[in-house]
């Protein structure tokens, strides 16, 4: 059992550490003298702390610098208490000591009472996953012993945990100087019934094994030493037979397990589970590498490259909107840049602001896009394959917790499921379409907010340019969904699907010759960008401009006023994102300006992009 | 997974993290109980294979026993052998003391292998429980050329996510076996039926704890001389591993010293 002690710098942290030694008999021998020696020499009163701070820099300021571990045993239970430190300053090292632990110490000073880094430490524990929790209001000799002043802190810190959703084991009142409640019950305080740390410490247990969970297997390297193919990794949840059908996300391939390989063990397994670390052959010789996720085809993990997470930042230089990063997940590299800062959470009143950077030690809710489909979990489903760690060349800058919110799983939508297909070619030459329209075939793709006017747009436009003699047809949105898709509903999974619909059939109508008017808000990047690759060449992203403002004074249809009543959820614009073009290929801006007129800026980009008459 | 299954499988994850980002790789074999560790789950993450050099740093002061063992296992387990000479004493930091500047050769023969060799990242096989400021490493520990440790500022590292790059003119020190006690080594060793240099069983009630240089090295009283007996002195003695190390406590940092200057 791994327990981190934690806190404010000065509530008596290490000296908790030195004590539980001494009280129960566990300090090697001459470990005593020479802490005395060291404090004599400083001219000090003898300080438990110099136990763990074995630095020289650490014991000649008196405070933990870096994080250390010491092997404890207590009733034929072994821990490892992990002391972290409670500056400010040192906080990359409190979370160094703090993520290997199964279990957390809190100690609060008596005197000073609940201060930034109590509620700093214990917020930051939560996000990295400790969750087995203990809290000891240490000084309490400062204080008399006084059980009002117990119960004030008692209460405060007990608030402060339910609302980031952790409920203690125990709080404590001790005296780590006089070992109040430490290794025996105090007599000082019989108004206090509880255990002691010492006694509280059986409390904790370990975390649950994940070898029920889905299987996540992410691909350290592949081998070739010799006639085998061996890829290594840990599972990190579930569990693998020899035999099972894997599919390797993102790469979408798939194979069967063939055998498991070790060296030097009792035969070859036929099945391994979560904390292994192990290597397997595949029946086929496919091509994978290092940093995919392998798993069970049933139960695969997200594929997307947008998403939400919960950051805590470390580095000097503060995190910003729009900088370039590169991103781990598991043995995962990708690119990334931070396309928006949701929130910064304010650890001390739980509450949230806006803001543009991201300073150290602050905690944050960021939307991440990474410049390729990356595979990961929902951090509540999966926490090991959900984490992320943000860097920037070797410096490790940040870490962060993954949800995947309203933003689209786009594994469907990239699957070719179909097998044994083989495309046959037209006889009619594109050109000879060309040359009897008489102008190019293309995609128009109209995307904006709701009451842009996109519909009205694409219907004005459709007619001119009918009455002009081009083979010209609108999908709207509306009209799309009570046929073709009418059985998607408004899911992300779904949302995503009906653009692929529309981005596919879009590219078979220009195919025939057309050009394809398409009306919908398609607020993904990601969604647009597959309609391009669909289409190709003749693919021209119009960005219908219009602000939230303008959009919902206008609410043809309603739905600003329903939304903003909670009766629609996740409504773009105003619960759910929408990510403008960057570089559109025409941008009509329709706020104060006439329908005519903005088709007339249509009609002249048509004309100059699609006639071949002109 | 038992507790050693669970040792394992973290250093195997550690050795192929190493591999996968960090090559050229080396690994230090003073061939004491927890380097032969190393190598033996060298061969577990890699198949019966260790696909780097194992390197010797030799002061020319190791036991009989020491030189016997590191032959004859270089044959068994084909390894790629190392060995440096490390410079002489007289070279050392006049201000050390005595054994400690005996001891610093060992960081300037390492210095020496890193300045000819180019290594990236070189494996150590260190444990935090064995003295207070190995407590202290990082799993991947950045380096400067010559060595030095920046103690007072060291890179994060959580979820087991590592600082796998070095910058430019540094190297990874890489401790796979930072976690484990020396219990866990005997545990480890008696599993895995590892061949155990007969220095660390008892001879006329003495035996050898802590493997270093016969010049700063000394036996502890001991009848253990089985594996079992070892790990049942272990489970009650109050003794530090490292007391029969003599540079570790010359003065109050005189370990900090040699560290913070490269040493292991």
């Amino acid at each position: 059992m791994r327990v981190v002690i934690v806190g404010h710098v000065d509530h008596g942290k290490s000296t908790l550490v030195g004590r539980l030694f001494h009280d129960t008999g566990q300090l090697p021998d001459g470990k005593l003298e020479a802490i005395e020696e060291m404090c004599r020499r400083r001219g000090m009163p003898f300080e438990w702390a110099f136990l763990m701070d074995s630095l020289k820099a650490e014991r000649d300021q008196g405070i933990t610098i870096d994080t250390s571990q010491i092997w404890f045993r207590h009733d034929a239970r072994e821990y490892v208490l992990i002391d972290a430190p409670g500056h400010r300053e040192f906080i990359r090292n409190m979370v160094t000591g703090a993520s290997n632990a199964d279990a957390a110490l809190l100690m609060i000073d008596a005197d000073q009472g609940v201060r930034r880094q109590s509620r700093h430490h214990m917020y930051l524990l939560q996000l990295l996953g400790v969750r087995e929790v203990a809290v000891a209001v240490n000084k309490m000799d400062l204080v008399d012993y006084d059980e009002a002043r117990f119960r004030a802190i008692e209460t405060e810190y007990r608030k402060y945990l339910v609302g980031i959703g952790i409920t203690p084991r125990q709080i404590i009142p001790i005296s780590a100087r006089e070992g109040d409640n430490v290794a025996t019950a105090s007599s000082k305080m019989d108004w206090y019934k509880g255990p002691t740390i010492l006694a509280t410490l059986p409390q904790f247990e370990h975390p649950a094994s994940a070898a029920a969970q889905p299987l996540r297997l992410p691909l350290q390297d592949v081998y070739k030493f010799d006639e085998r193919r061996i890829l290594a990794g840990r599972i990190e949840s579930g569990t693998l037979n020899v035999g099972d059908e894997l599919i390797f996300s993102p790469s979408n391939r798939t194979a069967r397990v063939e055998s498991i390989e070790s060296w030097n063990t009792n035969g070859p397994a036929t099945a391994a589970s979560a904390g292994e670390s192990i290597g397997i052959t595949l029946d086929e010789q496919i091509f994978v590498e290092r940093g995919e996720i392998a798993s069970h085809e049933m139960d695969a993990p997200i594929e997307s490259d947008v998403f939400h997470a919960r950051i805590f930042w470390l580095a000097e230089t503060p995190l910003e909107v729009g900088t370039a990063y590169e991103l781990k997940i598991g043995p995962k590299r990708v690119d990334a840049v931070i396309e928006k800062i949701e929130r910064i959470i304010d650890i001390d009143a739980l509450s949230d602001h806006d803001a543009t950077r991201v300073a150290r030690d602050e905690i944050a809710e960021v939307v991440i896009r990474t410049s390729q489909l990356v595979a990961f979990d929902d951090h509540d489903n999966l926490p090991h394959t959900g984490r992320i760690i943000i860097v920037d060349r070797h410096l490790i800058l940040g870490g962060g917790v993954i949800s995947q919110g309203i933003y689209p799983d786009q594994r469907q939508a990239i699957t070719v499921r179909g097998t044994n297909l083989t495309e046959v070619d037209h006889r009619v030459d594109p050109a000879r379409r060309v040359a009897r329209n008489r102008h190019k075939p293309g995609v128009l793709w109209f995307t904006g907010l709701s009451g842009a006017g996109k519909s009205t747009l694409a219907m004005a436009l459709e007619q001119r340019l009918f009455d002009k003699g081009y083979q010209v047809y609108v999908l709207d949105g509306d009209n799309v969904r009570t046929g073709l898709n009418a059985n998607l509903g408004f899911s992300p999974e779904d949302r995503a699907e009906n653009i692929r619909r529309v981005g596919e059939v879009a590219a078979l109508l220009a195919d025939a010759g057309l050009i394809v008017i398409t009306a919908f808000i398609s607020p993904y990047r990601a969604d647009r960008e597959r309609a391009r690759e669909a289409a190709g060449d003749t693919f021209h992203e119009v960005f219908i401009d219009a602000d939230v403002a303008t959009c919902e004074s206008r609410d043809p249809k309603g739905l600003y006023k329903r939304a903003r009543a909670g009766d629609i959820k996740e409504f773009t614009g105003i619960s759910a994102p929408y990510e403008a073009p960057t570089n559109p290929d025409i941008n009509v801006d329709t706020s104060g300006r006439g329908i005519e007129e903005c088709v007339d800026d249509l009609v002249v980009y048509v004309t100059e992009n699609f006639s071949t008459t002109r | 997974m038992d507790r050693l299954d669970i040792l394992e499988s973290r250093s195997v994850y550690i050795l192929r993290e190493a591999y996968a980002c960090a090559r050229p790789l080396a690994m230090l074999w003073s061939i004491g109980k927890d380097s032969n560790v190393v190598l033996w789950l060298a061969r577990k993450a890699f198949f019966g294979k260790v696909p780097f050099p194992a390197v010797q740093l030799d002061t020319g002061m190791e036991l009989d026993e020491v030189y016997a063992y590191r032959d004859q296992y270089t044959k068994e387990w084909d390894l790629d052998l190392i060995v440096i000479d490390c410079p002489p004493e007289s070279e050392m930091d006049p201000s050390l003391p005595p054994m400690t500047r005996a001891a610093a050769r060992k960081s300037a023969g390492l210095a020496n292998l890193l300045k000819d060799g180019g290594y990236k990242g070189i494996f150590v096989g260190i444990r935090r429980d064995e003295e207070a400021t190995r407590a202290k490493e990082r799993v991947f520990s950045p380096r400067a050329t010559d060595g030095a440790w920046e103690f007072r500022d060291q890179p994060a590292e959580f979820w087991d996510q590592f600082t796998t790059d070095a910058p430019e003119n540094a190297h990874l020190r890489i401790h796979p076996l930072l976690h484990w006690t020396e219990i866990d080594i005997w545990r480890y060793s008696q599993r895995e039926n590892i061949p155990i240099n007969p220095l660390y069983f008892s001879q006329d009630g003495k035996r050898y704890r802590s493997l270093g240089e016969k010049n700063i090295t000394a036996p502890i009283d001991s009848d253990a001389s089985t594996i079992d007996e070892i790990i049942e002195e272990l489970e009650t003695t109050q003794e530090p591993e490292r007391a029969g190390r003599l540079m570790d406590t010359e003065a109050e940092d005189s370990f900090e010293r040699l560290r913070t200057a490269g040493y292991m």
